[in-house]
């Protein structure tokens, strides 16, 4: 059996006489006895290391890895620049705790200052959070940074990722918030239909860009017909497109949140991720979770230190603007460093190769016959038109060959090209769809 | 030390992406904002970080006795595991027929992980322990609104419980009804009976509660609340204490949520990634969190619960760790999950005898795996808050308890020493606590400097919130 404990017989012995009980249970005379469970727990027998590597590689080995992803859909695959791993796998940094004690933290506070500062960059917004748990669960929380006595529905484009709206509509049913879907029309946000849906007592209206069909939205003039019914304008983008894209601060939003993955992480099968929140100052005490701030010490020295914690639960308790304690610091550290690596270039370079790929992939199949869902211009993702069978079709024929195509939504599929996948490899699968359209 | 921006030179930078061999594409509408990005050589990245990571304090550098925090020794076995291409490289999105082995850990550990809770089936969706008590509390909501049960507006926490409880419960659209604690840190009965009505939803409770102290009446406080018509949610922060041991499920919970990043040696991150597994008995299931990883004739599947609450976050959850906390189980097994618990309390309570030879301790009978030490007469005496001396162990190159927590004890010093420290360095460290508490009569003005020799000394935080400088400024 696996043990990390390092007392010998003796040694527990003389601990116990110190504390002056006979036996380890002993130790539990507070708990009633019939309670104690004994040697009833049904669990199996512990395990050397050997044959925990030999288990847990199996069940690793039982999963599919393709060699190429042309799904994304809310998780992407790209590039991880060596130096990521190298650093972040260090293990000062995986095991230490919040930095509450800040005199020995100042490595994990300021990484998460500079990724802060990148985030602000990124966006265009004056603040950023120290990181939400994922971008959904950050969707979610904008609602109450918004909400006040007199504004209390929430808003949310129904081009948004269905999983996303999921979560928002989670967390509205436990605050009794009501959120209106706005409809879409051809894969974008119907502007007329938002217009008249915002009423005295909107908060705010969510929008996606580019949104689940990877399309991207005017999001100025839905920005504009948000403020003039007075809610804000909250957007959830991509990392990678801001890079290239207007920016959420010149499309009007007054906070951006976006899943953090594509900066640096596995998609790991779905987590850990992380969500990126940042606003404007007017907003920063809405803001909830961690954030960094820059001090000095006592001799002057500059530092870092978590701040503006009077907003949080450990404070405010039930007054708190939200219950998020852990935030998923790590990843946030780690979309720090991607992004540290990369460049203000390397990160226009990726969103290029992206879109460009993107397209080249769509047109390529178009001249094969397939058609595109919707018009418009689109980031790295879109849609192609299919029936079920013809979806299940070009999906196997392409598993057959190490390519994870894309993932199915209402008549068609939606596809994702990253920097990651070569023209050749393009090629390869535009032939494959050929064969069995 | 320089932040990454004040490094480099314009022009200089890693050279990572491939000339693009299809036709460029651009986008209509570009940015106009400047992005300013760091601009440096692999070199200079590397070293930048390296600098920062010497001034961390992680559980290899050292004891790391956080109250509530459990930092017991993250096994490296389980990175390894984690890291596998085979879970890391996986699309969340994949045929369940591709990803069948990433749904058998996601099963084996929720088996494992039943038995020990004590529950019936348990969601791996919550990305943290405060995003869990969102999960169980809106199971607990779920219940009453499908019973039509809506006059059941308020939820229960006692006084002494973590911040999360109380704002997690008014996120969840309940009204808190905060309850006093008793002379001996556990619920007051009394005060819980006045408590509980047809407008009572829940209660959310510790147990070990966060004085470190098993509640002996715990079958009663869970009746008291059941026959009220609520339900009793388990934070599961202190599981480590009782693990293997004494269920909540047997102690009358009725949903509960694990920090994996605790009990299950998952390692913190800085602050995350954890995971908040959420258990709940049979009659709640219905409601849990979709999807579900569901077993059939040997092969695995997702299952949407029929009253599902919704999703709480994209996908299933923090992979990454659950295959942690997976190996961990699993190298312990039947006998190394309680041994490891009892071995957590013995640590406890042998390093509060040897201090409670000076330090006053907030409560002093048998702990669990953590106790409190309350600093108030030191404080009174020589002028040496908690924070003074916590300040002092810097010096010595320890990381040091958890200060001012619970609330219900002033000046405290939240000691939890984990399952994992040897008896030879408890002992060190009883002699450099003992030696800080005579310092602290013989020279307090030693202790108001402390720290001398980290990295940074004492910050400002006051100032920190005033001048509000939360991100660089480019020129």
């Amino acid at each position: 059996m696996g043990s990390y404990i390092p007392h010998t017989a003796e040694q527990r012995e003389q601990m116990l006489a110190l504390i002056g009980v006979k036996s380890l249970d002993d130790l539990y005379k507070s708990v009633p006895h019939d309670m104690l469970i004994g040697d009833k727990l049904a669990l199996p027998d512990g395990m050397s290391e050997l044959e925990v590597r030999e288990k847990v590689t199996a069940m690793a080995e039982k999963n599919k890895v393709f060699k190429t992803v042309l799904r994304g859909a809310g998780a992407y695959r790209h590039f991880i620049p060596a130096v990521v791993k190298s650093i972040t796998s260090r293990e000062e940094l995986v095991t230490c705790y919040t930095p509450y004690q800040a005199e020995i933290s100042q490595g994990v506070l300021q990484g998460v200052f500079e990724f802060q500062t990148m985030i602000c960059e990124l966006t265009g917004m004056d603040v950023s959070n120290a990181s939400h748990y994922d971008g959904a669960t950050a969707a979610a929380e904008t609602i109450p940074m918004c909400k006040d006595r007199k504004r209390t529905r929430a808003y949310v484009s129904a081009t948004v990722n269905p999983q996303v709206i999921e979560t928002m509509q989670t967390y509205c049913f436990a605050s009794n918030t009501e959120l209106i879907v706005v409809p879409a029309r051809d894969g974008k946000t119907d502007a007329e239909a938002l217009k008249q849906a915002l009423g005295a007592d909107a908060a705010c209206f969510y929008l996606q860009q580019p949104n689940y069909y990877g399309l991207m939205e005017d999001a100025a003039a839905l920005g504009e017909i948000t403020h003039a019914a007075g809610a804000k304008f909250v957007m959830g983008v991509n990392p990678i497109a801001c890079a290239v894209m207007k920016t959420p601060r010149e499309c009007g939003a007054d906070i951006v949140v976006a899943d953090g993955q594509p900066l640096g992480l596995d998609t790991n099968f779905g987590g850990p991720y992380l969500g990126i929140m940042a606003t404007t100052n007017a907003m920063t005490r809405k803001l909830p979770g961690r954030i960094v701030g820059e001090t000095h010490d006592v001799d002057g020295e500059r530092g870092y230190v978590l701040t503006l914690s009077a907003r949080e639960q450990h404070i405010r308790r039930e007054k708190a603007s939200s219950n998020i304690c852990s935030n998923q610091a790590l990843c946030a550290f780690t979309a720090g460093v991607y992004m540290a690596a990369m460049g203000a270039d390397g990160m226009k370079q990726c969103a290029k190769l992206c879109i460009s790929k993107a397209h080249y992939f769509a047109s390529e199949l178009e001249k094969i016959g397939c058609r595109l869902k919707y018009d418009g211009e689109f980031f790295h993702e879109f849609v192609t038109e299919a029936g079920a069978d013809c979806q299940k079709r070009i999906l196997d024929a392409l598993a057959a060959e190490g390519i994870l195509g894309g993932q199915c939504v209402d008549g068609g599929i939606l596809w994702c090209v990253t920097e990651l996948v070569s023209r050749e490899t393009l090629d390869r699968a535009v032939a494959i769809v050929k064969e069995v359209l | 030390m320089k932040l990454i921006f004040e490094l480099g030179a314009e022009g200089r930078g890693l050279s990572l992406m491939p000339a693009c061999d299809v036709p460029d594409f651009t986008l209509s509408e570009e940015r106009e904002a400047p992005l300013h990005l760091p601009h440096v050589s692999e070199n200079e990245l590397t070293r930048h970080y390296t600098a920062l990571c010497k001034r961390v304090h992680g559980v290899n550098d050292g004891f790391y006795p956080l109250g509530s925090c459990t930092m017991k020794y993250n096994p490296k076995i389980d990175e390894d595991m984690a890291a596998l291409p085979g879970f890391t490289q996986l699309h969340p999105l994949q045929d369940v027929e591709t990803v069948q082995g990433a749904l058998e850990a996601y099963h084996v550990l929720g088996t494992e992980l039943s038995e020990i809770f004590g529950m019936d089936a348990v969601t791996f969706q919550p990305a943290a322990g405060a995003h869990g008590e969102f999960t169980g509390v809106m199971l607990i909501k779920a219940y009453h609104v499908d019973r039509g049960d809506t006059a059941r507006t308020k939820i229960i926490v006692p006084d002494s419980a973590h911040g999360t409880n109380p704002a997690t419960a008014a996120m969840c659209g309940f009204q808190v009804v905060n309850i006093p604690s008793g002379s001996d840190g556990c619920v007051d009965l009394d005060a819980l009976r006045a408590a509980v009505g047809p407008d009572t939803a829940g209660l959310m409770l510790t147990n070990p509660n966060t004085v470190g102290i098993f509640d002996k009446n715990i079958l009663e406080i869970t009746k008291i609340v059941h026959e009220a018509g609520g339900l009793c949610y388990y934070d599961g922060a202190n599981l480590n204490a009782v693990m293997g041991v004494v269920r909540p499920g047997d102690m009358g919970f009725d949903c509960i949520h694990s920090n994996l990043h605790k009990t299950f040696a998952t390692p913190h991150g800085g602050g995350g990634p954890g995971a908040g597994a959420v258990g709940c008995k049979d009659f709640l299931r219905k409601y849990m969190p979709g999807p579900l990883v569901v077993e059939k004739d040997g092969r695995f599947d997702f299952e949407y619960p029929e009253k599902s609450i919704g999703r709480v976050k994209m996908f299933y959850g923090n992979f990454g760790v659950v295959i942690k906390a997976l190996t961990y189980v699993l190298s312990l097994g039947r006998q190394g999950i309680p041994d490891a618990a009892k071995c957590a309390v013995l640590n406890a309570n042998y390093m509060m005898a040897r201090l409670k030879t000076k330090f006053d301790m907030a409560y002093d009978e048998i702990c669990m795996h953590e106790f409190v030490m309350s600093l108030v007469r030191l404080h009174d005496e020589t002028g040496c808050s908690a924070l003074d001396v916590a300040k002092g162990m810097l010096d010595f190159g320890l990381h040091p308890p958890t200060m001012y927590f619970p609330l219900i004890v002033h000046e405290a010093l939240m000691v939890e020493p984990c399952e994992t420290e040897s008896k030879e360095l408890m002992d060190e460290v009883c002699d450099i606590y003992l030696k800080l508490y005579d310092m602290a009569y013989e020279n307090p003005q030693a202790l108001h400097d402390a720290p001398l020799h980290t990295p940074v000394r004492r910050l400002d935080e006051v100032a920190a919130a005033r001048s509000m400088v939360l991100r660089y400024q480019f020129a």
